[in-house]
């Protein structure tokens, strides 16, 4: 029913996309896979009248359309859900449904509330959702949150869905119930177009798979007929045959020995300990707080009960001052917003932490600076033009090196690494989980978060699992199994998510 | 890997900072026409008496706008520090120590601001130092009501009226700091940390950098700085009122911003800022020859401040794709 | 805030201004007078229509400083026109100071919406903009009583039902504001604005007019308010109002509009203005100096910031507790 062909599209100095060709199927499921920066943000962008395309046309029914905006958009049917769900914290959900498409009574133009949370509720519903419709949308879950806005999708008549990597922040339990959910779209006819990094999501859900690369398109099959090898071929152009290549590192003196730590609403009686050449994977569902643990551990927050030994002496940390005096680095999450200064060169981002340790008498010698930088970027291999190159204009793999450099100029013992590679291509993890080996085998102790579950397995000497802000098992590498964690971390299976 | 970039005599004639050299100069030709008194030396000398006493503000302001926030009570703080000097005089203390307690009454304000803006993060500066502006400026009024003081001892005149080997004293006194705080922001730690909090808050403290700490240190230097401006503003003056220095933070904000130092944090440059000071200082003296009224000038600056800041703005939407 | 949060808030809010007059009654028995209560009334009045429009732009992220001088200056062009034409109707004169107020607001906005300038430095700016041009306009003279015709200074003065005209006009304000805030899309939208401005770009609202309406809102209430003021005082000048935004702000962050944006209460704002005028009325009737005003309003905004922080923090620290580990 949608078709694009021969779409051109280029900004001042790249070509975001050369001939791409897309088709879409009614009630058809399709993923559209690729690595970053393959132009997947740009394509959807023009489907949904962000971006109007150079060259090609766009077909809608056989007919050719031109989407000038996001309300055209609209118009024809074709939403959007992005990556960030977007919505209105301080507004309940019944508005964040019908916002920009209020019912309002004819004669005096007044919103008819009454009118709206009733649709609501039925649309809720029929997504099986329970969510009360008069609920403050800030109060709900990123998952509720979601369901929320297919229900505004719906509520808008959209005929296609375009969903812009709806799991990378749920559970498995909540993804499952996002799949059924999207399941039922395609039942009644609607259809769905997805990006993800998880090839879980397209065999669970894809009927058929486009991938692009490099700003082009490359090819699309059913999924039946083709395998994940050959799909990350078709991403990458050239074969990975080691995704994880740990090394192995020896295990020496303890590190960290943490007890029974606590915060209140997060987490509770968290113990644990970290060698040197270690690599503890810390995994369990998004929000059983493993982030807030890691961030105590670094004095972002701090905790208000347990005891934190490094290598065996009683520690306090209350800021991340005292926590890199104490030789504990955090690579954070979310790259641009807290690993970075985007505006900033390289070099500039990597000395931030250790600035002081460039104070001349007088003034910051840049010399020594540039040198003590330079070394860093090249021993974790970014790739760039120069240390002046400035970090917005890297991949996101590169910001990732970048990061660890800067991490690694605090001359941390205890390493903590939150999503190591998230959203980050397949090549530039490879590269990532290569630095994390070595880095072992040179003595440092690793924490791991990852919600991946091959990561997880492939890149840790144990795993700990949490749940609900507990600790709930810790794994050894060996006896260590997909369905192990997944037990661990999910709970009993009766345990309702939702409410 | 490259270690630093190369110069480039493009990139560095097309800054800001040049294009206020021009509007100086062309002020200046465009008074010396005006009037065929402009251009003396003596008079080119002495009128920067008459506008450097905010310009003491200018320099730390600049911090706080790099750090992307921005301090609306510094008037309020010139008013009340002066009004504790006065009163502290006229009841008896010497002079020496009477100046000492304006300086403390100008850094207490800046730490209370600083102290609120760090402890309460989910309050903006722009309604903490609202609400400290009324309260400062309230307490000026409280304490001295609508009456003057003054009766300052003659050599106090000398901060404000007096030269050094012909050189006006507040001149030399503002070149000094002007050069102190330009090194701090851009030779030191201290100033690159200043332009990480600016460009990124959230990064800035993923590195471990004190933030808290900065911030509290620059709006205490800011509380400071009033303190000097309330100093020399009172010599100048002879005596002072609860309502000295109103409009002062929003000429102090409009220098910054004409400087090339943009609101929106992390970027420009201290000299930018000065060089604005010493346009405007000219441009509403060589007004003034011509008898310009006062209110003009307010909308001047009104209007100078807007366009400053929107500038950009207008400019670099165009450029982007 | 969710809604019992809310409720809880203005019943607060409720009770301190029941103990406060009652504090003042016993002090001072004459502020619990018809005439007290009418002044009292009418100069609350002012405050609550500019509090309707302020928090709007608050709603919205923004903030307006702008809008004491626009008061002075369509306050300053009405009633130099009703003093040179005496026989202009009362009404005339009311809608040119809201036009003139349009024009001022709409000047603010377009600075925030189209010129992406900070709302605190685009109406910082304005402000002496238009504070200059009343000093223009007026050459530096007042306009007193006796050069104001007896319709004009009636507005202020008149009634109906025994309720006073600038009363009545603030009623009114407020049941459509209520009305346009709670049920018009409009309405909504600048809540959207001001809750998630990004999202608000993809749901098709047009941030940049919503931003433009609200400050031209605030602008046409600052006109009127204008031409009430001097109307009611039978006086402009050209320092008419100055500082009056922040009793203004006042009313609102006691009324619980969050700085941060996204929320506020008509409700709200109406007990956030009633404390104000009555704290206004009641000072100098208690003997407390005139110049000790000033500072007790600022300490009124201060705390009040403060303490909506803290309930704030107190909120997710319970939510917190509730979560078992």
């Amino acid at each position: 029913m949608l078709e694009l062909k021969g779409i051109r599209k280029s900004f001042p100095g790249v070509h975001a996309l050369q001939d791409v060709h897309f088709q879409l199927e009614k009630g058809q499921i399709h993923a559209l896979m690729g690595e970053n920066g393959a132009g997947k943000s740009t394509f959807i962008k023009i489907i949904t009248g962000v971006y109007q395309p150079d060259e090609g046309e766009i077909l809608l029914d056989g007919q050719i359309v031109k989407i000038a905006n996001p309300r055209e958009a609209q118009r024809l049917g074709i939403a959007a859900i992005y990556q960030h769900v977007t919505c209105y914290p301080d507004l309940t959900v019944t508005e964040n449904i019908f916002m920009g498409h209020e019912s309002t009574s004819k004669f005096s133009r007044s919103i008819q509330w009454k009118k709206m949370h009733t649709e609501a509720k039925a649309l809720l519903a029929e997504l099986g959702s329970p969510i009360d419709p008069h609920t403050e949308m800030g109060t709900l879950s990123v998952a509720q949150q979601q369901v929320v806005e297919i229900a505004k999708a719906l509520s808008t008549k959209a005929r296609i869905v375009i969903m812009d990597e709806p799991t990378a922040a749920l559970t498995k339990r909540e993804s499952e119930e996002l799949y059924r959910i999207t399941e039922k779209l395609r039942d009644s006819g609607v259809s769905v177009i997805f990006i993800s990094h998880r090839f879980e999501d397209m065999e669970r859900l894809g009927s058929q798979v486009t991938v692009f690369r490099d700003s082009r398109y490359v090819g699309s099959w059913p999924v039946a007929e083709i395998t994940n090898e050959d799909l990350i071929v078709a991403m990458v152009g050239r074969e990975i045959t080691h995704l994880f290549p740990k090394k192995k590192a020896d295990i020496g003196a303890e590190l960290l020995r943490v007890e029974n730590l606590g915060k209140t609403g997060l987490f509770g009686g968290v113990s644990f300990t970290l060698a040197q050449g270690e690599i503890l994977g810390l995994t369990g569902l998004i929000g059983a707080g493993r982030s807030e643990v890691c961030q105590s551990l670094f004095g972002l927050l701090p905790a208000d009960t347990g005891e934190v030994r490094v290598r065996g002496k009683l520690v306090q940390i209350r800021n991340p001052w005292d926590a890199i005096e104490l030789g504990i680095g955090y690579l954070p999450e979310d790259r641009q917003k807290q690993g970075l200064v985007l505006s900033w060169e390289i070099g500039r981002n990597i000395s931030l932490p250790m600035i002081d340790e460039f104070s001349g008498t007088w003034w910051l010698n840049e010399v020594k600076e540039g040198d003590v930088v330079k070394e860093l970027a090249d021993s974790v291999k970014v790739k760039a033009q120069g240390i002046s190159t400035v970090a917005n204009t890297l991949s996101g793999g590169n910001q990732q090196k970048v990061i660890v450099a800067k991490l690694l100029g605090t001359k941390p013992k205890v390493i903590i690494l939150d999503e190591p590679t998230k959203g980050v291509d397949v090549g530039a993890k490879a590269a990532i989980h290569e630095i994390m080996g070595e880095l072992a085998c040179q003595g440092f102790g690793i924490i791991m978060i990852s919600s991946e579950m091959p990561e997880v397995l492939g890149m840790s000497d144990r795993i700990a699992v949490m749940r609900e802000g507990r600790l709930v098992k810790m794994l050894d590498r060996a006896e260590a199994t997909q369905e192990k964690i997944l037990e661990a971390a999910m709970g009993s299976a009766t345990e309702a998510l939702h409410g | 890997m490259e270690a630093k970039r190369p110069f480039s005599a493009r990139r560095f004639f097309l800054q800001w900072e040049w294009m206020l050299v021009v509007l100086f100069v062309l002020v200046n030709v465009f008074n010396s026409f005006l009037s065929p008194y402009y251009l003396s030396p003596t008079g080119l000398r002495d009128v920067t008496m008459t506008f450097l006493d905010k310009a003491f503000i200018v320099l730390p302001m600049v911090f706080i706008i790099i750090l992307g926030d921005i301090d609306i009570s510094v008037a309020s703080i010139v008013a009340l520090s002066s009004v504790v000097m006065a009163m502290a005089f006229g009841a008896g203390l010497p002079m020496p120590v009477a100046i000492v307690l304006c300086l403390v009454v100008g850094t207490a304000c800046g730490a209370f601001n600083g102290w609120l803006i760090t402890r309460f993060k989910e309050l903006s500066a722009v309604i903490v130092t609202l609400a400290t502006m009324i309260i400062f400026r309230g307490i000026a009024y409280m304490l001295l009501e609508n009456q003057a003081a003054g009766h300052f001892p003659g050599w106090y005149t000398f901060l404000g009226w007096g030269y050094v080997f012909e050189v006006p004293f507040m001149l030399i006194v503002f070149v000094v700091f002007a050069v102190f705080f330009a090194w701090v922001l851009h030779k030191t730690a201290l100033g690159r940390r200043v332009y990480a909090m600016g460009s990124n808050p959230m990064a800035a403290r993923f590195s471990g950098l004190k933030v808290d700490g900065i911030r509290m240190l620059v709006f205490t230097a800011t509380g400071f700085m009033s303190g000097v401006t309330a100093l020399f503003l009172t010599s100048r003056m002879g005596s002072t009122r609860p309502n000295v220095a109103s409009g002062y933070e929003l000429e102090v904000i409009t220098m910054v911003v004409l400087g090339g130092i943009s609101t929106s944090g992390g970027k420009g440059r201290l000299i930018g800022a000065v060089l604005a000071v010493f346009l405007l200082g000219y441009l509403r003296y060589g007004l003034g020859l011509v008898n310009v009224p006062a209110q003009i000038l307010l909308i001047i600056i009104g209007l100078l401040l807007v366009i400053a800041v929107m500038m950009p703005n207008v400019l670099s939407r165009k450029k982007l794709p | 805030m969710d809604k019992t949060r809310r409720a809880s808030r203005n019943l607060g809010l409720m009770a301190f201004i029941v103990g406060l007059s009652v504090l003042v009654q016993v002090l001072n028995p004459s502020f619990l007078t018809p005439e007290n209560i009418a002044d009292l009334t009418k100069n609350t009045a002012i405050l609550a229509i500019l509090a309707l429009g302020m928090m709007l732009v608050i709603i919205t992220r923004g903030i307006d400083l702008s809008i004491g001088a626009t008061l002075a200056l369509s306050g300053m062009i009405a009633s130099q026109t009703v003093a040179m034409w005496k026989d202009t109707h009362p009404v005339v004169a009311v809608l040119l100071g809201t036009l003139i107020g349009l024009l001022c607001g709409a000047a603010v906005g377009g600075l925030v919406s189209k010129g992406k300038v900070l709302p605190i430095i685009a109406s910082l700016g304005l402000m002496n903009v238009f504070r200059g041009l009343t000093f223009l306009v007026s050459g530096g003279k007042w306009v007193s009583a006796n050069q104001m015709p007896v319709s004009f200074k009636a507005i202020a003065s008149s009634g109906f039902l025994g309720i006073n005209t600038l009363v009545w006009i603030a009623v009114v304000i407020f049941v459509v504001g209520w009305w346009f805030v709670n049920w018009n899309r409009v309405g909504r939208q600048i809540y959207a604005v001001g809750s998630n401005p990004d999202s608000a770009q993809v749901s098709g609202i047009n941030n940049d007019r919503i931003l433009l309406l609200v400050y031209t809102i605030m602008g046409g209430l600052s006109g009127l308010a204008g031409v009430l003021w001097v109307s009611k005082f039978a006086s402009a000048q050209g320092d008419t109002a100055t500082g009056f935004e922040l009793s203004v702000i006042a009313a609102c962050v006691l009324g619980g509009v969050s700085i941060a944006g996204g929320t506020g209460t008509i409700s709200g704002i109406l007990l956030g203005a009633l404390l104000l005028g009555i704290l206004n009325n009641a000072l100098p009737l208690v003997n407390v100096s005139p110049f000790w005003q000033t500072f007790i309003q600022g300490t009124i905004i201060l705390v009040a910031v403060l303490i909506n922080a803290l309930v704030k923090r107190r909120g997710i620290r319970a939510t917190m507790q509730k979560r078992k580990i």
